[in-house]
């Protein structure tokens, strides 16, 4: 017994986790169909919160993705947008463009055209896309999977390369819905490229300005047309600085106001309305485990009242009981939440194409993590009435 | 232990203990100005009516509760001077208890109750098996509390109770569920133990066939301790 005194730090670490364990296990053991039942809830709450963390991470995605994969650390809307669809609603002129491209610390300032369209490709098709017009060799450029980047055809564009599985291929020719306008698939983006669910297609934004300023002539688009064209809009400014840059300062001078890339995830069509509403269902299933895994432990605390003021009268200590208990609980929510995981991810491998899905480590590492703890939450809160169970109750007679 | 130590000679001291328990109107005198000295290797029983404060002494007598007034020592050691843990620590260290059922763990094997009361105490290499031998109870290392019948558990109590190789034995009626034979068998145990190994017992029952067995029997009543009639 003297021998635990004069035990190293980590040695007597390793004791505690020796006796802790001890008890901790054998009573998951000798208890495993309860256990079980509990574990089997936990891990369906995982399950849960895998599937929302996919389709969640899914809607981004198809939501975002296309602003996401830009290089861009902001967008310059004009003043007084509402915020709800502002990358369409939004128009600036020449003049606020050049303010930004000429103002101190911004490294790179473009025009960029947002709308979204309807069109028929070739073989009859309906699709809907969202056009980027920007400026050909510039920074927007997107990264390919294969075919050639926009420009060297004013009627060329990227399309996400997504769209693939919609039938188009380089060659395929989309005639936009009324306008009559043509274009012609040269490219396909490196992975996911979407916005408000639907692909991009990135364009010269000369072209993108003739179909906004409503002069385009069906049939492909022309040089002379461009050429006659007097209409310096875009949507936004798409800008590039560094941290330090008070983007507050040149937003007074040009008439702008500016939002970095991630507030303007806000801006694209229905987005905050569907993360809000999926955050929401996780909050209140990470609540539902936090109490699930609460009420389980008070009663399976209550019932273990007597043998606990045994434990106490032959000398286990407060904290020893606790950091038992707190083990036990540790260890079904992470087995389980283990399995839980695995099996959401195993359904989510199976999820039908057509629903934005996607797997994200990070994500679900986040979500798994948070059921965990939240889990531990409840059960710290239940067995801390451990420490008031009195030693005295363990002695017999009238007690 | 560094506390200070005044009459080490006794294993168990108690100089005009009294408590009250409960509150208001249920407010009883569980002990009244109570004296008690026992020798290391006396094995002492005490006998009374039910409610007469006989488990209350117990508690005082072994770190489960503080007395209101007078002065209890084990080994010198003033027990109203320790604190929730250092009393946990001193109960685990000195004192064993038997209680009146065995009070087993449900999830534990016989050999696995014994093993933890020595890993509370930091002794992971304890070796159930003599002491379970000893009570005659080594064919049922491996059984669980659910397994083994009321005579069983407890012996089993008692081998955990002499795992940290305690000083001061308590018992609170350690036979009441127990018929004849078992009862002499049991208290048996706890004679050896007082006589062979130098254990101070203190026995609290209602069974005066088992009285045979003991160096000396007081008698409570109404929280008053005196020699028995
Ligand atoms: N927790 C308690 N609160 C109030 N009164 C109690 C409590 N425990 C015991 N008592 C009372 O204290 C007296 C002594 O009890 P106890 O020591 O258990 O007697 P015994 O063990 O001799 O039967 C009894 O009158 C009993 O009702
Ligand atoms: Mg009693």
């Amino acid at each position: 017994m003297t021998g635990v005194q004069s035990l190293s730090a980590p040695a007597s670490v390793r004791l505690e986790i020796g006796v802790m364990m001890f008890l901790a296990l054998r009573e998951l053991r000798f208890a495993r169909g309860r256990f079980t039942l509990m574990g089997v809830v936990i891990a369906l709450i995982a399950v849960l919160v895998v599937l929302l963390s996919g389709l969640s991470s899914g809607l981004v995605n198809d939501g975002v993705s296309g602003l996401k994969s830009m290089p861009a650390t902001a967008f310059a809307f004009d003043e007084g947008t509402i915020t709800d669809n502002a990358f369409s609603r939004s128009l600036v002129d020449g003049e606020q463009l050049a303010t930004w491209q000429e103002a101190e610390g911004v490294e790179q300032a473009e025009p960029m055209g947002v709308s979204i369209v309807n069109g028929t490709t070739d073989s009859d098709q309906q699709i809907d896309m969202t056009l980027f017009g920007i400026e050909p060799g510039g920074f927007l450029e997107p990264e390919l999977s294969s075919g050639s980047p926009v420009g060297a055809d004013l009627g060329g564009i990227v399309v996400s390369e997504t769209a693939k599985s919609e039938g188009l291929d380089i060659g395929t020719v989309i005639t936009l819905d009324r306008i009559g306008l043509e274009l012609t698939v040269v490219g396909f983006t490196e992975g996911q490229s979407t916005f408000g669910h639907v692909d991009v297609a990135y364009l010269p934004i000369d072209t993108w300005r003739l179909i906004a300023s409503n002069t385009a002539q069906p049939g492909a688009p022309t040089a002379a047309e461009i050429a006659a064209l007097d209409y310096d809009y875009s949507s936004v400014v798409a800008l590039r600085t560094p941290a330090s840059t008070d983007l507050g300062a040149i937003d007074d001078a040009a008439g702008t106001m500016t939002m970095t890339r991630t507030e303007s995830f806000n801006a694209s069509p229905g987005y905050e309305a569907e993360t809000l509403t999926l955050t929401m269902i996780q909050v209140f299933l990470y609540a539902i485990c936090a109490l699930v895994v609460g009420a389980f432990f008070t009663v399976w605390t209550i019932q273990r009242t007597g043998e606990i003021a045994i434990l106490r009268a032959v000398g286990a200590s407060r904290g020893y009981l606790l950091r038992d208990s707190i083990a036990q609980a540790a260890i079904l929510l992470v087995g389980f939440t283990a399995v839980g995981v695995a099996a959401g991810v195993g359904f989510g491998a199976i999820m039908p194409d057509a629903m934005p899905f996607d797997l994200e480590a990070g994500p679900i590492a986040v979500a798994s993590i948070l059921t965990v703890v939240l889990g531990l939450i409840g059960a710290v809160l239940a067995v801390v009435r451990i420490s008031r169970i009195d030693p005295l109750t363990a002695l017999g007679g009238q007690r | 232990m560094n506390t200070a130590t005044t009459s080490p000679a006794l294993a168990l001291d108690i100089r005009d203990a009294s408590l009250e328990l409960g509150d208001g109107d249920a407010r009883v005198r569980a002990l009244d100005s109570v004296w008690l000295q026992v020798e290391p290797g006396e094995f002492v029983a005490i006998v009374g009516p039910s409610g007469s404060g006989k488990s209350s002494l117990l508690a005082v007598a072994g770190a489960l509760t503080h007395a209101d007034s007078g002065t209890v020592r084990v080994h010198g050691t003033e027990l109203g001077a320790l604190s929730g843990n250092a009393a946990a620590r001193f109960r685990r260290d000195t004192i064993g208890f038997v209680f009146q059922s065995g009070n087993l763990i449900p999830a534990l094997t016989a050999a696995d109750q014994l093993r933890l009361v020595g890993r509370l105490a930091g002794n992971r290499a304890v070796d159930p098996a003599p002491l379970l031998k000893a009570v005659g109870m080594s064919a049922r290392a491996d059984h669980r509390p659910g397994q083994l019948s009321g005579g069983e558990r407890q012996r089993v109590g008692i081998a955990r109770a002499l795992v940290n190789a305690p000083t001061l034995l308590l018992g609170d009626e350690p036979t009441a569920a127990l018929d004849r034979a078992r009862s002499h068998e049991v208290v048996r145990v706890l004679a050896e133990q007082a006589h062979e190994s130098n254990v101070a017992v203190v026995m609290v029952t209602h069974d005066h066939d088992v009285l045979e067995h003991c160096d000396r029997v007081l008698e409570m009543v109404d929280g008053r301790l005196s020699p028995a009639a």
